[in-house]
């Protein structure tokens, strides 16, 4: 057992998991040796033709047997009809024990509850949301659940602490020698950026698509040495689920009060000044924070260089008003940001490793200025926690969330101070998934609270004089004062989910609950 | 002088945004126990309301409490729960007669004497929701030194008045005219009742416009996000505060020199002008020095 830089108590080594390297704090963990190198392979010019006619086939073809690792990407979201569908193959194939390696999980996916039940999966290395994750807080998994973020997850996979034996890549467009495009097809998804090291690294790759063109495909995201069979099957996925239609910013009043405060933040600061680069999600605070700092660019005639990380029409709207130079794309959200990246050369598409690993020779959020993310918690060490929810159930991926922290220069954690009588500010979060070392403020409808250790923000916000400072404690102590004191959530002893920091050490763990 | 151009109303069984309701700032905040809140859940929101006032955080907002209408017999049980929490008024609706506000300064002074606060504290907002309370708005208005201010009503005061929402609301043009009169001729603020379309922010500026222009104060508020732009519009220009600033700075100037006529930009300047521009600097939250 070892305290982390944290202050959680971690065993040095969790059945199912292995052994605990432990989080010492931020960039504490530099890598060593050289990257993972996958088998090599040909396909003599006698076969230009990938293509097989069903996933079984497909799967025969990769040598997959029970106890492998297979690996997916989230880029169909919630309309996603791949992961089920190669599941669903493997139980029939009679394939046990799988490890899943996918990038994300989303409702759509809570069919493979059967497959755990089964036995066919035995492990989920990823983001467990809804029914899955509160299956796994309840103790219905064998081993833990795994989870990385969207840089530690290819940092994993590059440095070859998890190998994939079989990366499924869902393609909404492919020709039959396997480049495959995100940009073009019925179940166009836009980027496919968190695929490419899963492409790259495992050592069977299988696309499979939807739309079948000649060669060479146009728009190339995957080229074709990296993809070993093609199969065609009717449907990738429902376009209603892929992308979502127009995003409109939100009306309610209490997220754009939030935002305002955000905005006010932002700009106060250094780093509002020509040449800023700037992140948000696409929930209804961020969006709204991109709002109002679009307007305040506008007045102060201020040109951005590039906006990062899941993109939406929002920002593709920005671009093209030339509020921002050019967009890093990892993850297209939206039908405009999909038209985007297959029409414009400024809008480009980059890979996980590119967005997001800490070990490579320098990831995108590394040039972040500002970057605009949520919580379910924070503590008064400005610790976050997006994974549990105040019932202590595992319900959310860490997502970007670490990485961008850790890059930007400026990091915003925005939230609500109670979610219905649900405290969000208090005295240790839960779970931590990001360390307060890496949070620069927390903003909420009662004010914005700067982490002490940036007293240069604290200053440029008392300059401006329109933030609305408090201090951690106040907002602690007001949300105490609304709702009182929660009771304890009550667990067994057994871990079901381990929570690695970007380098791969373990920040925190999450433990089975008990049965009510 | 009391700003008070934006009142929003916070439901009296909404603890998210009875909590939440000043951080939108408002001039002023109306805990609602009246028609926010159904006959069932009375006694529930009356509590809520209390504890809510107890912990006293509202920032720099006027806080008022809706009372039930008097010709009910909740009215009582509201203002012996909230007042001596301290607010700073009450809200009547449907205020007809200057004799019930007689009835409510004597049940307020019993209670403030009751809870040793200082007698005359709580100030009295009256509601005029039908034909007959905007006839005697005047005399309502004069009932009390309590009486803060007057306010016409929406959809009573139509169903009233026989009639029914117009696009411009022409049916509320007359009753809106009396009460800024009245409410001028007696001291007190006139302020308008709500914007209902809570989506139509260009209808709201322009229905804001026009009852600033016939003399209202304020209006009362049913979402936050119509605030800033009603403070927008009530709040003076920057021009108008400069010229306001340099009508105010020669009248200063006149008198200490003992003289009677003001100059400006070459022009003499009238009293009201000057009055007009004090105001003016008010509104801006400058005092009348030009002084912040």
């Amino acid at each position: 057992m070892a305290i982390n830089a944290v202050g959680r108590d971690i065993p040095d080594s969790i059945p199912g998991y292995g052994d605990v390297k432990h989080f010492k704090g931020h960039d504490r963990r530099p890598p060593e040796g050289n990257r993972f190198g996958k088998r090599n392979r040909t396909a003599f010019n006698s076969r230009t033709d990938k293509t097989l006619p069903d996933i079984k086939a497909a799967i025969s073809a990769s040598g997959l047997k029970s106890g492998m690792t297979i690996s997916f990407h989230h880029h169909l979201r919630n309309g996603d009809f791949v992961v089920n569908a190669v599941l669903d193959a493997c139980a029939e194939m009679g394939i046990r024990d799988l490890v899943i390696f996918p990038t994300a999980l989303f409702g759509v996916h809570k069919h493979l509850t059967r497959h755990i039940q089964s036995g066919v999966i035995r492990q989920i290395m990823g983001s467990v949301n809804g029914p899955i994750g509160q299956l796994a807080s309840e103790g219905g998994m064998s081993v833990p659940v795994i989870l990385r973020s969207h840089g530690g997850r290819p940092r994993a996979v590059t440095s070859g602490e998890v190998v994939i034996d079989v990366a499924f890549i869902a393609a909404p467009t492919s020709d039959k020698y396997g480049n495959l495009s995100g940009a073009v097809g019925k179940s166009a998804c836009g980027s496919l950026g968190y695929a490419h090291s899963d492409a790259e690294y495992a050592q069977c790759v299988i696309a499979i698509t939807d739309n079948l063109v000649p060669y060479p495909a146009p728009c190339i995201h995957i080229p074709q040495f990296f993809v070993d069979f093609v199969v065609v099957v009717n449907s990738i996925g429902d376009p209603a689920g892929i992308v979502s239609g127009t995003t409109r910013v939100t009306r309610d009043p209490m997220r754009l009060l939030i935002a305002d405060n955000a905005a006010k933040l932002i700009e106060a600061t250094q780093y509002f000044k020509n040449g800023i680069s700037f992140q948000t999600g696409a929930g209804g605070i961020s969006l709204a924070v991109a709002a109002y700092v679009r307007e305040a660019m506008r007045e102060r005639g201020i040109k951005g260089s590039f906006g990062l990380g899941g993109i939406t029409e929002f920002f593709v709207d920005m671009m093209k008003e030339g509020l921002f130079e050019r967009l890093l794309d990892v993850q297209s959200f939206d039908l405009a940001a999909v038209r985007s990246i297959g029409e414009n050369p400024n809008h480009v598409e980059i890979s996980a490793d590119w967005y997001a690993n800490p070990w490579n020779a320098g990831c995108a959020v590394n040039m972040l200025d500002t970057v605009v993310l949520g919580a379910t918690e924070v503590d008064r060490d400005f610790n976050v926690n997006v994974n549990t929810e105040a019932d202590g159930a595992l319900l959310h991926g860490i997502g970007g969330h670490q990485d961008t922290a850790a890059g930007a220069q400026l990091t915003i954690i925005t939230t609500p101070l109670l979610r219905g009588r649900i405290p969000c500010a208090v005295d240790s979060v839960y779970t931590v998934t990001t360390p307060g070392e890496v949070v620069d403020a927390i903003v909420t409808e009662f004010g914005v609270a700067i982490n002490p250790r940036r007293q240069d923000l604290i200053d440029a916000a008392k300059e401006a004089g329109n933030v609305p400072l408090v201090t951690m404690d106040e907002l602690i102590d007001k949300a105490h004062g609304f709702t009182g004191s929660m009771s304890p959530v009550e667990t067994e002893e057994r871990i079901i989910g381990v929570i690695e920091y970007r380098d791969g050490s373990v920040i925190d763990v999450v433990k089975q609950l008990k049965k009510k | 002088m009391r700003l008070r151009r934006t009142k929003l109303y916070l439901p009296g069984n909404n603890p998210n945004m009875l909590l939440r309701g000043h951080l939108f700032n408002p001039d002023g905040v109306i805990l609602d126990l009246e028609d926010a809140v159904a006959v069932s859940e009375k006694d529930a929101a009356r509590i809520l309301v209390r504890d809510v006032l107890r912990k006293g955080d509202f920032g720099n907002c006027e806080v008022t409490v809706r009372i039930n209408a008097m010709d009910t017999d909740l009215w009582r049980s509201d203002i012996e729960t909230v007042v001596p929490c301290g607010i700073d008024g009450i809200r009547i609706p449907k205020v007809e007669n200057p004799k019930d506000i007689a009835i409510m300064d004597e049940a307020l002074s019993h209670i403030e004497s009751k809870a040793k606060m200082r007698v005359g504290k709580t100030l009295i907002f009256c509601l005029l929701e039908t034909a007959l309370g905007i006839w005697n708005a005047y005399d309502i208005a004069k009932a009390s030194r309590r009486v803060a201010a007057i306010c016409p009503g929406g959809e009573d005061l139509r169903a009233d008045l026989k009639t029914t929402r117009s696009e411009n609301s022409e049916e509320l043009i007359g009753p809106r005219r009396i009460v800024v009169l009245a409410a001028h001729a007696a001291g007190v603020d006139a302020l308008d009742t709500v914007y209902a379309d809570i989506t139509d922010d260009a209808g709201l500026r322009r229905e804001t416009e026009w009852v600033k222009q016939l003399g209202f104060q304020g209006k009362s508020v049913i979402h936050p996000n119509q605030i800033p732009i009603i403070h927008d519009v009530f709040t003076p220009t920057d021009r108008e505060i400069e010229q306001a600033k340099k009508i105010v700075e020669a009248a200063v100037e006149a008198a200490a020199r003992g003289l009677g006529a003001v100059q400006v930009d070459g022009k003499m300047v009238d009293k009201p002008v000057v009055k007009r521009a004090e105001y003016t600097l008010q509104r801006a939250g400058l005092s009348a020095g030009g002084e912040k």
